[in-house]
């Protein structure tokens, strides 16, 4: 029988599993943005589960919000790595560090 | 009567203003015409409200002119209050002030400065008015500052020497010391009366007597007695009392008709004048009246001594006047303040006299004024040898001459103030001003021997076209010299011994030497002929004869004692160490005060801790704190991931 232990544990590997694809990763800035939305998406599971599990909608009407607000993110985030792109002529996540102090 | 004293007041400052800011289209002879006539104007409307006063049987007004603020219940005004004490300075202050301004016609001849100079003393002028005139606390305070700033202006007149630049930087700042104390006194008698005006003040004297003031925590002193000697200090300051002398001799740098008017005949003796006018509070404070007594007794015999040893002719005379002042120091703590403006008035006679002479002397010689190199002048300069000779003679106190009738009179009043009880400060006082007579008998014959008799000591250029001066220097120098001549007869009586004064100055019976000394008066004539029955005369007399012994018939004893007692001599040329005191102690030290502080409390704590200090370590700080900022998101990332991690396991845990 599947539990909701089971799903919890789905959710928190994908989770870290997209920390160590942000922090790991020092070449590609779309793989970034692709770990925030797999992190998004494990957050999304936790809150079917516990819906599916306490028996109230509400979660499941939270995972629309963020569902519609990661596809606006991603639309932002794939036009600001456009224009990065062009600007730098590269999106390596190595050479990024105007910020250095 | 008010407008009057407007126009005596007034009549000065215009001409000031005209000659100073527009000097330049007046040009000199309408420099000097404009301030001449408006002193003249001065002078006489003054001895008019003399006359006025004495012989018309006016009386005293005390009025105001304008209420320039009130605050709190404290009017401050300007207003003139005008009795026969004020009267009697007026007179003196215009008419001094009118011979300086007519001799400085000739003295100035050649000064590119010419029409500053006469604005200035002009200015001096009605700013000595203002002080005798006023009938507050505030108008005698700005009256005061305003002599001592064209003391100020005059001692550095010839602003380009350094000598002169030092002198009048000193007046300044030795008046301060002063003034502080005068301030002092003056706050503190409108903390006690609540009032600035005379009439007031004087009125609420009694109370203010009885009460205490605790100055020191713990230590409750008589409030008259802290207000007075307050008071004292001022006049310290201003009439170069001893330990605040120091600046007189050196304000000899400024042009000799200054050093006639200002530091011998009228602003020095601002403070004698005050001391007077306060007789009301002053007669309350025995304290007060032996400390007054004492400075004044050590300031007339020390001061003395120095004029033996000096060779500046003008120094000599400096010296001379703050023996003199001394001498009227004494008077007003001897509670005989008649006999103080007394001498005051006949001082300022002979002592311009004096130094317009001496002047003279300079003008002639090209301006040196080391006696050493003058000598058998007589020939040379009948008049000024003449009238220098009458000055002098009046300032020894010889039979006849005002000098005598003051200083005599003066001296017999301190003999009679018995009231100081016989102790030391009876007897400091005593013997100062008797000694001082010989001293100062000695040091001014020396000098007057040494300028005009024996043999001729300058060299032969100059000794060549030595001629009389000017009708210009001499005139005034006679008129001068008939006042020093004779004044003292018609004057003594009146104004020592039949109340001339009236209620202008208060006097206490217990304290009234003058009236007991009224009793034994049978006129000018008798205390004439008595005169040689003193010992002040023979005291005088023997200073005479030793000047004229060891100047003229032995030059070479004089050499031989300085050689004998050199420690002695050295001490005063030094003039007692107390240049070297305030120079080397007070001056240096304040600077050494400064310069510490400029240097370890303002570069190193406030700029160095403080301002640059805060920017340094925020800048070092910051250099540390930007290692953490790599730029690279994956570690803005994981920090993140770090902080919601804690945070998050805080919550589960700790909550």
């Amino acid at each position: 029988m599947i539990g909701l232990q089971h799903y919890l544990t789905i959710a928190a590997m994908l989770f870290v599993l997209s920390i160590v694809g942000i922090v790991i990763n020092r070449r590609n800035l779309i793989l970034l943005l692709m770990c925030i939305e797999l992190m998004l998406l494990a957050v999304n599971f936790n809150f079917v589960a516990f819906s599916r599990y306490l028996g109230d909608d509400t979660g499941q009407v939270f995972v629309f919000f963020i569902l519609t607000v990661a596809a606006a993110e991603a639309a932002i985030g794939l036009a600001i790595l456009v224009v990065l792109f062009r600007n730098r002529r590269s999106i390596n996540v190595q050479e990024l560090n105007e910020m250095k102090g | 009567m008010q407008s009057y004293y407007l126009t005596i007041v007034l009549a000065p400052l215009l001409a000031a203003i005209g000659a100073g800011l527009f000097g330049k289209k007046l040009g000199r002879a309408g420099a000097h015409w404009i301030t001449i006539l408006a002193v003249g104007l001065s002078c006489l409307l003054s001895i008019l409200v003399l006359k006025h006063l004495y012989w018309g049987g006016g009386t005293a007004e005390n009025l105001s002119i304008y209420t320039w603020a009130v605050t709190d219940g404290l009017r401050m005004e300007v207003g003139f209050l005008v009795d026969r004490l004020t009267a009697l300075m007026m007179v003196v202050v215009t008419f001094v002030s009118l011979m300086v301004h007519i001799y400085t016609i000739g003295y100035m001849h050649d000064d590119p400065g010419y029409q500053r100079f006469f604005s200035y003393i002009s200015l001096f002028t009605f700013s000595m008015l203002m002080l005798v005139m006023s009938n507050n606390f505030l108008q005698l305070f700005f009256g005061w500052e305003a002599v001592g700033l064209m003391s100020y202006l005059l001692i550095g007149f010839w602003f380009k020497r350094e000598s002169a630049i030092f002198a009048n930087l000193k007046a300044f700042l030795v008046n301060r010391v002063g003034d502080f104390g005068f301030i002092l006194g003056i706050s503190a008698v409108v903390m006690m009366t609540g009032s600035l005006d005379y009439a007031t003040v004087f009125s609420n004297a009694e109370t203010v007597a009885g009460q205490q003031i605790e100055v020191l925590p713990g230590s409750p002193w008589n409030a008259m007695t802290v207000t007075c000697i307050l008071l004292f200090i001022g006049a310290m300051g201003k009439s170069a009392q001893a330990p605040l002398h120091v600046w007189l001799p050196d304000s000899m740098e400024g042009p000799t008709p200054i050093s006639a008017l200002i530091h011998a005949a009228t602003m020095v003796t601002a403070g004698i004048f005050m001391v007077a006018r306060m007789s009301p509070l002053f007669e309350h404070s025995e304290t007060a009246l032996a400390v007054v007594i004492t400075i004044g007794a050590i300031t007339a015999f020390s001061m003395g001594l120095l004029g033996i040893v000096q060779n500046d002719i003008k120094r000599v005379i400096a010296y001379s006047t703050l023996s003199q002042l001394g001498y009227m120091t004494v008077a007003l703590g001897a509670s005989a303040y008649s006999a103080a403006i007394f001498h005051l008035m006949t001082h300022a006679f002979f002592k311009a006299l004096l130094f317009l002479a001496a002047g003279s002397v300079i003008i002639a010689l090209h301006h040196e004024q080391d006696i050493r190199k003058m000598g058998g002048l007589r020939r040379y300069m009948p008049i000024t040898y003449w009238t220098a000779l009458v000055g002098s003679l009046a300032l020894i106190g010889f039979p006849g001459s005002s000098g005598f009738f003051s200083k005599d009179l003066l001296i017999e009043a301190v003999r009679e103030s018995h009231w100081h009880g016989q102790g030391a400060v009876y007897w400091i006082a005593y013997l100062s001003v008797l000694l001082g007579v010989f001293v100062t008998a000695l040091y001014s014959f020396r000098m007057f021997f040494l300028v005009f008799h024996g043999e001729t000591r300058m060299d032969k250029e100059t000794a060549s076209h030595v001629h009389e001066t000017p009708w210009v220097v001499t005139v005034p120098l006679i008129l001068l010299a008939i006042p020093s001549a004779v004044i003292g007869w018609v004057t003594v009586r009146p104004v020592l011994f039949e109340n001339y004064f009236g209620e202008s100055i208060t006097v206490f019976a217990r304290h009234d030497v003058l009236a007991h000394m009224g009793e034994a008066f049978h006129g000018s004539l008798a205390l004439f002929l008595h005169s040689v029955q003193t010992p002040v005369f023979w005291l005088a007399a023997g200073g005479v004869f030793a000047a004229w012994f060891l100047y003229l018939k032995r030059p070479d004893i004089p050499e031989t004692i300085k050689n004998r007692v050199s420690g002695l001599y050295t001490v005063l040329d030094r003039k007692y160490y107390f240049d070297d005191l305030y120079i080397r102690g007070f001056a240096a030290g304040g600077r050494g005060v400064g310069n510490f502080l400029w240097r370890k409390g303002d570069q190193m704590l406030i700029d160095g801790i403080f301002v640059n200090g805060t920017a340094n370590s925020l800048g070092k700080l910051a250099g540390v704190m930007r290692q953490l900022q790599t730029g690279y998101l994956y570690t803005y990332a994981f920090a993140m991931i770090i902080g919601l991690t804690m945070l998050l396991s805080w919550l589960i845990w700790f909550r």
